[in-house]
């Protein structure tokens, strides 16, 4: 229950959680997540990290779609301009593991701003096409740049290291990744409470208004590629940190899709959205080994369909939230908080 | 450079490019009546193939019987895709519409993957195998013969819309949907019709595509090409669309013979980069007048 | 520029504007007063709203130019026109539907603030004062002036027509405006919100120190509240003057009637008076 949420002044009114309660829960996520890896086993800390990554690189195509309604499908190719960065910076240096994530984000958001620049006079679909054709460049890049890159073979990396130690295992990369989730989600909250959120959001809903009202269009278009890519640079450099080899097929186009997915089912143009569609896109594919095999013992073909029926449940998951849910988990997540809110009164 | 061997690789890359004008027709058909960008063409044009296959190699039906039921698959499954996923969606923002294609590619190629495998087949041969010289050019018999199945299409199409009652109401939705729409054109059924079509030509063009190069669910990354064609010619064009398609398919085919395979679809989308850059709404295409 | 007494804060010079071959503006020459209300009137499709496009910077006319102040901003973008104090509304209102109302009147704020993307992320110290005092001015100026405080916190896109209408001039406010454009404020409202709109208008100019610039199709309102009257004709200006002037001119009667029946028109225009 949730009551008494009358604020004295415009700073409690601005807050990001708004009353005491909210804080309550928010405090107790942080505890659960930092409990969390001491308790998990293997696996679940396996998928942690999977999840955390994925929040971030979600997170980021949200902001420049959801949030800016600039779709893009060259997700995938981003990740893999941070993850080639990173495995490069850790073959070839010694710098420490936030130095290499923080160039492999910014090389990343210059690749970005670079892809968007055509974002001014082309628009929606044209630009969705400038994106896969960016994607198609970089993928070209990662297989044929063989001296940097390592052609087809790709890249073996050394694990993540912080003045002397080194990130070798699931356990440690959790503190590496989580952290860093929870700061980039709590980030790009902020972006949406200032100015420049708004100029997002208000290119996305009628670009041309916008820029008469005094919102320079090509800048902050840039400014969302650039930020968008900066966190899938950084998800891509983690990505790298973790399997600890890039390839070009670490990144296919494949890999663009599953994100836009997890945005449209958690819910383009909400934090909590992409949030939510990242760990659930993330689970499915886990869920449905773990039904293939509870199968496999009574039809030992299951394993041959599981990839190509997760194909099948991306995209009817695609199209019945596009379909039945436009607002994803998110409005649904809402729904369920609106009940409670006056819980156990009823309204 | 060995003029001969670039003038048979010239003629292969043309032959393609009708084919590949065919489907990009199909797209700019869909796109110009409902403004949807069809980003699951591929994947109709890859379950078209699969249906042959099915028709042809499993069932054992003659060629002639199963490529029109492979097509009449094709069509079918386009107009129920426009009635299931796309028609619900009318009204909503491009970008959503555009996304249920691609989620619907995504259901396509996983759908081929389990009925099918995923594993690269051929199709049965059902075109003539005498070569083909044009003059000295040595030209593989099934891509000439795909090129003019696919231009004797292309041609009845443009008759069609040229002429008939359905094709006046399709060109009229496609200028101006509510004046078609008061005018008493049912704007649904045009809608439909326009998917139907643009299955149709997409299905056909899959199979005769399928017949040359193999086939497996991936085929449809054929419709990235597409892509690239009907942007570089302009989204709302046929004839930036028939231009277009026969330049691509020239330069993939060239690309590759002269550079390998890896470059095919890098020389593509340079080409897109270019245009994109200095004429965005492609060779022929209209820019809408913006309104506040 | 100061001609005869009157300093006119917005002028447009001989603009040209056509699409493709149809000519939307020909010849258009008129200014606006400082601290006036002006208002442009003309048949549907008489160009107004182009007009308003062309000196928002929206449209770049062929011919001609837009002046502030004395100064041609013609090459000046939209934002930089946002940032001298050209604010607008829209025909078609023009509310950003994924944002609350707040945000709304917020955005138009915009170019006074000046928060970069690394303050944004952090939203600590300069970011966050900036803020809070954007708000506490929006609260205090607009808000409790449009009387608008009890829908802060929704979604425009739930608001009813008369009140999205408002929320559109909060947003106008909100940029700081030096010259207030309004396109048809009152279109479609009732005679309970137009007379509210009214008033707001005429409050605003007197309390705010704000030249206003409308675009009104509504004769009575028109009539009542502007200083100044500009028509436009098939995208030429065919009178301009003050309202009673204007009310009587043939030129204006025709362009609105036709070559018909005079009577009926002057009647209607003089719709104001007779129900007074």
């Amino acid at each position: 229950m949730r009551i008494g949420d009358a604020k004295q002044t415009y700073v409690a009114d601005e807050a990001l959680w708004t009353s005491s309660t909210q804080q309550i829960w928010f405090g107790l996520l942080l505890l659960a997540l930092l409990v969390f890896p001491f308790i998990a086993n293997s696996y679940l800390l396996y998928l942690a990290c999977l999840v955390g990554i994925a929040v971030i690189s979600a997170t980021g195509l949200n902001i420049l779609t959801g949030f800016t309604g600039l779709i893009s499908l060259g997700q995938a190719g981003f990740m893999g301009v941070g993850g080639y960065t990173v495995a490069w910076l850790s073959l070839h240096t010694a710098v420490p593991f936030p130095l290499a994530l923080l160039a492999a984000g910014l090389l990343t958001a210059a690749v970005g701003v670079i892809v968007g620049l055509p974002s001014l006079r082309v628009k929606g679909l044209y630009l969705a096409i400038a994106t896969l054709a960016a994607s198609v460049f970089l993928h070209f890049i990662f297989s044929e740049w063989t001296s940097v890159t390592g052609g087809m073979a790709g890249l073996s990396l050394r694990p993540a290291q912080l003045l002397g130690f080194s990130f070798h295992n699931d356990f440690r990369m959790y503190f590496m990744i989580m952290p860093l989730a929870v700061i980039m989600l709590l980030a790009a909250r902020n972006v949406f409470r200032t100015r420049v959120g708004r100029a997002f959001i208000a290119i996305r809903d009628r670009d041309i208004s916008a820029e008469v009202l005094g919102i320079p269009l090509l800048k902050y278009k840039l400014l969302s590629f650039g930020l968008s890519s900066f966190y899938a640079g950084v998800a891509g450099g983690l990505f790298a940190y973790f399997f600890r080899v890039v390839t070009p097929e670490s990144f296919p186009l494949a890999m663009s899709i599953f994100y836009l997915a997890a945005i449209i089912v958690g819910g383009m143009g909400s934090i909590l959205g992409g949030v939510l569609g990242a760990v659930f896109m993330t689970l499915v594919p886990e869920g449905l080994k773990l039904l293939t095999a509870a199968v496999t013992p009574f039809y030992p073909q299951a394993p041959v369909f599981m990839s190509p029926l997760l194909g099948v449940v991306f995209g009817v998951l695609i199209v019945g939230f596009l379909l039945f849910e436009p607002n994803g988990l998110a409005e649904i997540w809402r729904r369920i908080r609106r009940f409670f809110h006056l819980w156990p009164f009823r309204t | 450079m060995d003029w001969l061997f670039f003038g048979e690789v010239s003629v292969a890359g043309l032959a393609t490019g009708g084919l590949y004008a065919l489907i990009a027709l199909g797209f700019v058909i869909i796109y110009k009546a409902t403004r949807v960008i069809n980003f699951a063409i591929g994947e109709i044009m890859m379950f078209a193939a699969y249906l042959f296959l099915s028709f042809a190699g499993g069932m054992q039906l003659p060629p002639l019987i199963a490529l029109p039921l492979a097509v009449l698959g094709g069509t079918i499954l386009g107009g129920v895709v426009e009635k299931v996923m796309i028609r619900p969606m009318l009204g909503e923002s491009p970008i959503s519409v555009v996304m249920v294609t691609i989620g619907l590619a995504s259901i396509l190629v996983g759908m081929a993957e389990i009925i099918w495998t995923a594993d690269p087949q051929l199709l049965p041969d059902f075109l003539p195998r005498e070569p083909v010289f044009l003059g000295q050019l040595y030209l593989a018999p099934k891509i000439a013969y795909g090129f003019l199945i696919a231009a004797a299409v292309l041609l009845l199409y443009l008759l069609y819309f040229r002429f008939s009652r359905g094709g006046v109401a399709l060109r009229a939705t496609a200028s101006d949907q509510a004046a078609a729409y008061s005018m008493g054109i049912n704007v649904r059924r045009v809608f439909n019709l326009a998917w139907v079509f643009g299955s149709l030509a997409a299905s056909l063009a899959g199979i005769l595509v399928a017949a040359t190069g193999g086939l497996s669910p991936q085929s449809g990354v054929i419709g990235l090409s597409v892509l690239v064609i009907v942007i570089v010619g302009g989204l709302d064009s046929i004839l930036g669309a028939l231009i277009a398609g026969l330049f691509v398919g020239w330069l993939e085919t060239v690309a590759g013979a002269f550079f390998g395979g890896e470059y095919r679809m890098l020389a593509t989308f340079a080409v897109l980069a270019i245009i994109l850059v200095f004429r965005p709404y492609g060779l022929f295409g209209t820019h809408e007048i913006e309104r506040l | 520029m100061n001609v005869g007494g009157a300093v006119y804060i917005l002028e447009a010079v001989n603009v040209h504007l056509a699409f493709g071959g149809v000519a939307a503006l020909r010849d258009v020459s008129f200014a606006v007063p400082e601290g006036s209300i002006t208002t442009v009137i003309g048949p549907n499709g008489a160009g107004k709203t182009s007009l308003f496009n062309c000196i928002s910077g929206f449209y770049r006319p062929q011919q001609g130019s837009i002046r502030f102040r004395g100064e041609d901003i013609s090459r000046l973008k939209p934002p930089a026109r946002a940032a001298l104090g050209l604010a607008r509304t829209f025909q078609n209102i023009a509310l950003f539907r994924g944002m609350t109302v707040l945000d709304n009147i917020k955005l138009g704020a915009h170019v006074h603030l000046k928060t970069g993307l690394l303050g944004a992320l952090a939203y600590f110290g300069p970011a966050r004062r900036e803020e809070m005092a954007v708000r506490e001015e929006i609260e205090r100026r607009i808000i409790d002036f449009l009387e608008i405080d009890h829908i802060r916190r929704q979604p425009v896109a739930n608001l009813p027509y008369g009140l999205q209408k408002r929320v559109e001039l909060a947003r106008a406010l909100a940029m700081r405006p030096t010259v207030l454009m309004l396109d048809e404020p009152v279109a479609g409202m009732n005679r309970e919100e137009k007379e509210d709109m009214a008033r707001f208008i005429l409050d605003i100019k007197d309390e705010w120190d704000v030249t206003v610039l409308m675009v009104e199709h509504d004769m009575n309102m028109v009539m009542d509240i502007s200083d100044h009257v500009v028509v436009l004709n098939f995208g030429q200006v065919i009178a301009s003057g003050e309202p009673s002037q204007v009310q009587q001119d043939p030129a204006v009667i025709q362009a609105y009637l036709g070559d018909g029946d005079v009577e009926t028109l002057r009647r209607r225009l003089n719709l104001k008076t007779e129900a007074a």
